[in-house]
């Protein structure tokens, strides 16, 4: 029996909450495994060590290690520290992989971050290096009740406001449950006191009425919102909005926007970088300036008994290779990047790193004349849903009320629609965006300026967004990308459990040198 | 087990693009059966050409000649190991390094169109053909649960 079908299994005998306990002692789930800032006790004893990647992995790694006394190094392909702590701003150019170039035409101090672009108030480490770097952060909106989720097939094509919802949701699952209580169906799972807790609470958590029952009324609309809103003076009687019906909701699947808010990361508070996530990759390597050899591809890395001797080509200079030496290193160099460069490592390692395919996904950024979904819908922040190609509009968490332009987040997919916006020229995702986009928000054709598309199967160093991990992958090759082969240990957001997230980058790489430092301890 | 209890694992695996993902595969679809592997789907794409321009093309690029970065992706242009069809069709199939696994997101039809396509174009000219018969034979055995 797979883990999965366990989980399922336990799921559905003991329900979720025994199913998240068991899935904790699996090691599936639980809080980011942030222990407070690296203190590395001991002698450096002189060593070096040469990493791979000016990500927050490699910078994080450099950081901590020089500051234990090690003599660190860092090799970065790009001319630029962050690697996929990313932002792009009015005059910056971007070139992905065919030569596609896009040159971004934002307005001064609007900026789209092509990859993370938040930062959960549980995710110590990478708010520890906020802090310590004194980057200013600001709250992001995750769930916005007012922003919009969107079926081409239900309601019309009319998008729904997410309060409506979800109100509509919750009343009509409190109204069955009352209705199951009331007629006695749940007797053996509901002792008789706790019938009467349940009814009063069905009927707060739904909105029911003194019949528990869901629907048009002021009750109701002071979760859904009204058609007219209670007001002042004479003109002050609201007038209540008509519930959706249930069959509709159930089947308009718009129902499986609700659960997004509840995730653990994407629970209030969320933070983000004033300016841009980039911020952090950018206050990073001034921290380590000097240290950081940037445009150096690394063709060929290689260990012996002796040390790590890493072959390099400067992109920008040329020239002949050139060779970085150490006695140790620290590879954050992605697995569909690394698999294709010659390594000298055991085959489990090496199995590991070949085994890991990087995800689809992308991300558009467009321009407008001006913060429609503020002015005219109310909507500061947050993200809509969409089952359209684009998945998702998010609104800035930033510049409220602007008389100026703004950038939203036109499109953020992944899996089949993913590869097929990578498989698009550059203008020819922000066309499509904008396209389905307007869908949602009418303004959108009259007050489009401008966009910039980053598909991650493009980007030259990454080939891809995250590592994909299945289950099966996990436990035949995780702990072995992750053990130190002989001077060299990996790390990264693959080297981690929190996938994709900055947070297991910077876990991952700290594990890594801690384990690095006791073997030098050991030496 | 059903689509309910997959959704509930989701939140567990804890990678933004799947939590997300979830959300919206399951606004996406109407009816029952709307939770699903995040990254699954299907490519409605019906022609080997219109898989490779829909898909394909997004890595291995539209003139077929690949790209380099720091990391690269191979050309299929005039590509020897494409002498026979089975090979461009397991490599499809369950994937290559940093090349993604499509068994699940295309059908024989579709994988057997996509490799007769590449294989007669882009300087390409073998006249054999593989059929959506061929494609399934080779796939892996499905694991069992």
């Amino acid at each position: 029996m797979s883990r999965r079908s366990l989980f399922a299994l336990i799921g559905t005998v003991a329900g979720s909450a025994v199913m998240y306990e068991a899935m904790s002692q699996l090691a599936y789930a639980g809080e980011s495994g942030y222990s407070g800032p690296m203190e590395l006790s001991g002698d450096a004893k002189g060593a070096s060590v040469l990493i791979l990647g000016a990500g927050l992995a490699g910078m994080c790694a450099a950081y901590e290690l020089r500051k234990a006394g090690y003599k660190v190094q860092i090799l970065e392909y790009n001319d630029r520290p962050g690697g996929r702590n990313w932002s792009l701003y009015g005059g910056d150019t971007y070139t992905e992989l065919g030569g596609f170039k896009q040159e971004v035409r934002f307005d001064k101090g609007l900026y789209f971050n092509p990859g993370p672009w938040r930062l959960p108030h549980h995710h110590f480490a990478i708010l520890h290096y906020c802090k310590l770097l004194n980057i200013a952060l600001e709250p992001f909106v995750q769930t916005n009740y007012a922003a919009y989720v969107h079926s081409a097939k239900a309601f019309g094509g009319k998008p729904q406001r997410y309060r409506r919802v979800q109100a509509d949701f919750n009343g009509y699952v409190a109204e069955l449950l009352a209705k199951c209580t009331q007629q006695n169906k749940l007797d053996e799972a509901v002792t008789k006191e706790d019938r009467e807790v349940l009814l009063e609470a069905m009927r707060d958590w739904g909105a029911l009425d003194k019949n528990y029952q869901y629907k048009k009324g002021l009750l109701s609309s002071d979760r859904r919102g009204y058609d007219s809103d209670p007001g002042g003076g004479l003109t002050s009687v609201p007038t209540p909005s008509e519930p959706m019906a249930m069959s509709d909701l159930l089947k308009s699947g718009l129902w499986g926007a609700i659960s997004a808010g509840h995730i653990y990361e994407f629970q209030n508070m969320i933070f983000q970088p004033v300016g841009g996530m980039g911020m952090i990759g950018k206050a990073f390597g001034r921290e380590l300036n000097g240290v950081i050899r940037y445009n150096a591809k690394v063709t060929d890395i290689r260990q012996d008994d002796h040390g790590v001797t890493v072959t390099y080509q400067d992109t920008k200079a040329g020239g002949a290779p050139q060779q970085a030496k150490a006695d140790w290193c620290v590879c954050t160099i992605p697995a569909s990047v690394l698999g294709q460069i010659p390594i000298n490592v055991g085959a489990p390692m090496k199995n590991a790193i070949d085994a890991l395919y990087y995800d689809a996904s992308v991300k558009v950024g467009l321009q407008f004349k001006r913060r429609f979904w503020e002015q005219d819908e109310a909507i500061y922040g947050g993200i809509s849903f969409t089952d359209q190609p684009n998945a998702m509009i998010a609104y800035p968490s930033t510049d409220y009320f602007s008389n100026g332009k703004g950038v939203l987040l036109g499109a953020y997919t992944f899996g089949p629609s993913a590869f097929e916006y990578a498989a698009m020229p550059p203008e020819d995702r922000i066309a499509k965006s904008v396209e389905y986009g307007a869908n949602i928000h009418p303004q959108y054709k009259a007050e489009f300026e401008t966009g910039v598309a980053v598909a991650w199967h493009r980007v030259p160093w990454t080939l891809g967004c995250a590592g994909h991990w299945t289950e099966a992958l996990r436990a035949q090759h995780y702990d072995n990308l992750c053990a130190i082969d002989g001077r060299i240990v990996l790390a990264g957001e693959h080297a981690s459990r929190l996938p994709a997230w900055q947070e297991g980058a910077l876990l991952s790489s700290l594990d890594a040198i801690r384990r690095l430092h006791q073997r030098v301890q050991a030496s | 087990m059903t689509d309910v209890q997959l959704r509930m694992i989701k939140p567990l695996r804890r990678s933004p693009l799947r939590l997300v993902a979830a959300v919206i595969l399951a606004a996406a679809s109407s009816g029952a059966a709307m939770a699903q592997d995040v990254f699954a789907g299907h490519f409605s794409q019906q022609t080997g050409e219109a898989v490779y321009k829909g898909i394909c093309q997004g890595c291995h690029m539209p003139d077929a000649k690949g790209a380099v970065g720091a990391g690269a992706y191979p050309a299929l242009a005039g590509d020897e190991r494409l002498s026979s069809g089975a090979y461009p069709a397991l490599v499809v199939i369950v994937g290559q390094k940093a090349m993604p696994s499509f068994g699940d997101l295309l059908s024989d039809d579709q994988i057997a169109g996509v490799v007769n396509y590449v294989r007669s174009n882009f300087g390409n000219h073998y006249a054999d053909k593989i059929t959506p018969d061929d494609v399934k034979a080779m796939r892996p055995p499905k694991a069992r649960e």
